[in-house]
């Protein structure tokens, strides 16, 4: 027996089981490709919204709101008068429009992974067994390259900002689920013992006690789901996403060197915007803990 | 405004295995499978065995014993917070064993309430919303006004905007309480409540909670390692070993009549002065004799009677509860059961 060839399929038969899944998955993308768009369809409209409202109202506007929502989620002078002097320069140096549908997309997203992110999180810190289950789907998602995932993404809905959505939220949910379920499942023994003895329902539990004890765990893991889906970005504009990627990529093809640095710097400023606006509503959400009046 | 204990509690035939397959053994232990020995062959840990225990209303109860004793486990069988592998808990009527979940959390809302070792606050809510949180889970709308005055009544006004872990440790159980008793429960169930607190605070808090129940009347079951508070606290006590009950009765009986010398050995260093009454050593008065010309009261602590005996220069008084004639006491009799025989035999 040969023991260093190693004993694989013929080529015949791998052949023709690519070619089985692929013609499966290419009917099926016939079959349902328009239903599935049509599902995700508000979400591209909402994308749209958001963007159009941040770029065809007045700048000034949008930077004051912009200033005052991170204020409102900071209540910090410091970071917020940091960020309206980041967005200053970023539009004085012609990515103003760009960064608006970076922020839209990244919003999106975001809010996307939490809405589905957290019930997940939930689900798995009730039951030991849905927690093994989706732990290596978690893993697949982290670790799968993202290019992998976009073939038959784009091979349903094509190129443009729903594929690219998906591209985003799939890289960038795992976070949110992993801490909602780890802040829940590290709430004290002894807190939800005395909730249980108090006669809560588990619905009371959940909305007394172990959400609101994970909410500063739920609050970083938002908060790494936000940097990961900008670091999606550049990639999700290979597909047709538009900002602060696309020159990005532009400028990988023709060797610009500046035009890579300045937008590479913008989506740089963003994160950090974002990072520190939500990090420090998350040390708030922790006042409780610390000692002294 | 509130509730008095009106029912007893009944535990009948308790055992509780802990293991994968508790059920199984036990019809083994209680043919006399022993505790090791049913580690030792099934890896089965035996936590409680044949508990039969009256708990009565109004009263406070004191279960004694030391860590690993099954104490806890045994507290928290009454709320069903921990299902036994064998046996009943009754009140007024209902096993809490086989309530339906819907049942046992009605029971949980409206008969009983706990308080707890490390308190178990809740971190992130004000004094105040902690007092209220019974009340708030059962969606009353008075909450707040309640647990004002309770928050008021454990003496903590002041500090309803304060979060748990701004207090001290006595202040915090205070909130404990205070959550306790707002719920307006017949049973009140406190495991080791105050052993985690300083000497002098945890005597402060047995204050409270006596001067507490004089007016409220719960039933209440207290948990604590410490035979002093037991005996301070409790109107009956019961002392659990290994999972097994050693002695039941009052703190005079534990005192005066340990059932064994496990028991002797705890209570061994017990100050007996403090703790014994007159009544309790009081002889019957002979017929005919005449009675010694001082009173003193049948519920009076040795100590007591002793330092005013001495103060009086009497060395025979009589022992009256209220009008009736309990008996006759002298100096002699006193010291007698003052010292520990224990320590008499040995000290000559």
């Amino acid at each position: 027996m040969d023991l260093i060839r190693f004993p694989e399929m013929s080529r015949g038969n791998l052949r023709a089981m690519r070619q089985t899944v692929d013609g499966a998955f290419r009917d099926f993308t016939r079959a349902w490709g328009d239903t599935l768009e049509a599902i995700f369809a508000p979400l591209q409209s909402l994308l749209t919204f958001i963007e159009n409202l941040l770029i065809r109202s007045p700048w000034i506007a949008v930077l004051a709101v912009l200033a005052a929502g991170i204020w409102l989620v900071s209540r910090s002078w410091k970071i917020a008068l940091g960020s309206v002097l980041a967005l200053l320069v970023v539009g004085y140096f012609g990515m103003w429009e760009d960064t608006m549908r970076t922020i839209a997309m990244v919003a999106v997203c975001t809010l996307i992974a939490v809405v589905l992110g957290i019930p997940v999180g939930i689900l798995m810190a009730q039951s030991n067994r849905m927690n093994a289950m989706v732990t290596p789907i978690l893993d697949m998602m982290q670790t799968m390259p993202s290019f992998v995932y976009l073939i038959p993404v784009v091979m349903i809905f094509g190129l443009g900002k729903v594929p690219g959505l998906i591209a985003v939220v799939i890289y960038a949910i795992p976070p949110v689920i992993r801490l909602t379920n780890l802040g829940i499942r590290q709430v004290a023994p002894d807190v939800l013992e005395a909730a249980e003895a108090f006669g809560s329902s588990s619905w009371q539990k959940l909305r007394d006690v172990q959400l609101p004890l994970a909410l500063p765990t739920i609050m970083a893991g938002i908060n790494q789901t936000i940097m990961m889906s900008l670091a999606m970005v550049v990639v999700a504009s290979m597909i047709g996403v538009r900002g602060l990627g696309q020159p990005v990529l532009q400028a990988i093809n023709q060797q610009y060197f500046t035009m890579g640095v300045m937008n590479g710097l913008a989506i740089v400023a963003i994160a950090i915007i974002m990072d520190r606006t939500t990090q420090a509503y998350g040390k708030r959400l922790q006042k409780h803990t610390e000692a002294g009046k | 405004m509130n509730k008095a204990g009106t029912h007893d509690i009944e535990i009948r035939d308790l055992y509780k295995i802990f293991g994968p397959e508790a059920g199984q053994h036990v019809e083994a232990v209680k043919a006399g499978l022993t505790k090791a020995e049913l580690n030792d062959r099934h890896n089965h840990v035996l936590g409680l065995q044949d508990i039969n225990l009256t708990i009565p209303h109004g009263r406070i109860t004191v279960i004694m014993g030391l860590s690993g004793s099954g104490k806890s486990t045994l507290i928290r069988h009454i709320n069903g917070l921990i299902q036994p592998t064998a046996g009943q808990v009754l009140y007024d009527g209902m096993d809490v064993v086989t309530m339906t979940p819907t049942q046992l959390r009605d029971f949980r809302r409206q008969k009983t309430a706990m308080v707890f070792q490390k308190f178990a606050l809740l971190p992130h809510r004000t004094v105040l919303r902690n007092v209220a949180y019974g009340l708030d889970i059962r969606g009353m709308a008075e909450a707040e006004e309640r647990a004002r005055h309770w928050i008021d009544r454990v003496g903590l006004q002041g500090y309803e905007d304060y979060y748990p872990r701004q207090l001290s440790g006595g202040m915090q159980q205070r909130v404990g309480l205070a959550r306790a008793l707002a719920n307006d429960a017949e049973i009140l169930l406190m495991d080791e409540a105050f052993s985690a607190l300083d000497p002098l605070i945890r005597m402060d808090m047995q204050s409270i909670l006596l001067e507490l129940q004089q007016e409220l009347r719960k039933t209440i079951i207290f948990i604590t390692h410490d035979l002093d508070e037991a005996l301070r606290l409790g109107d009956k006590i019961a002392i659990l070993r290994d999972g097994a009950m050693e002695q039941v009765g009052n703190g005079q009986e534990i005192v005066l009549r340990p059932a064994n010398a496990y028991i002797a050995e705890f209570v061994r260093e017990v100050n007996r002065g403090r703790i014994i009454e007159a009544r309790t050593i009081a002889t019957p008065a002979t017929q005919g004799r005449e009675l010694p010309d001082f009173t003193v009261k049948a519920r009076s602590k040795l100590d007591l009677v002793a330092r005013r005996m001495t103060k009086a220069g009497m060395s025979e008084a009589q022992v009256r509860d209220g009008e009736v004639l309990v008996g006759t006491i002298d100096l002699p009799a006193i010291l007698e059961a003052m010292v520990n025989p224990a320590d008499a035999a040995s000290d000559d």
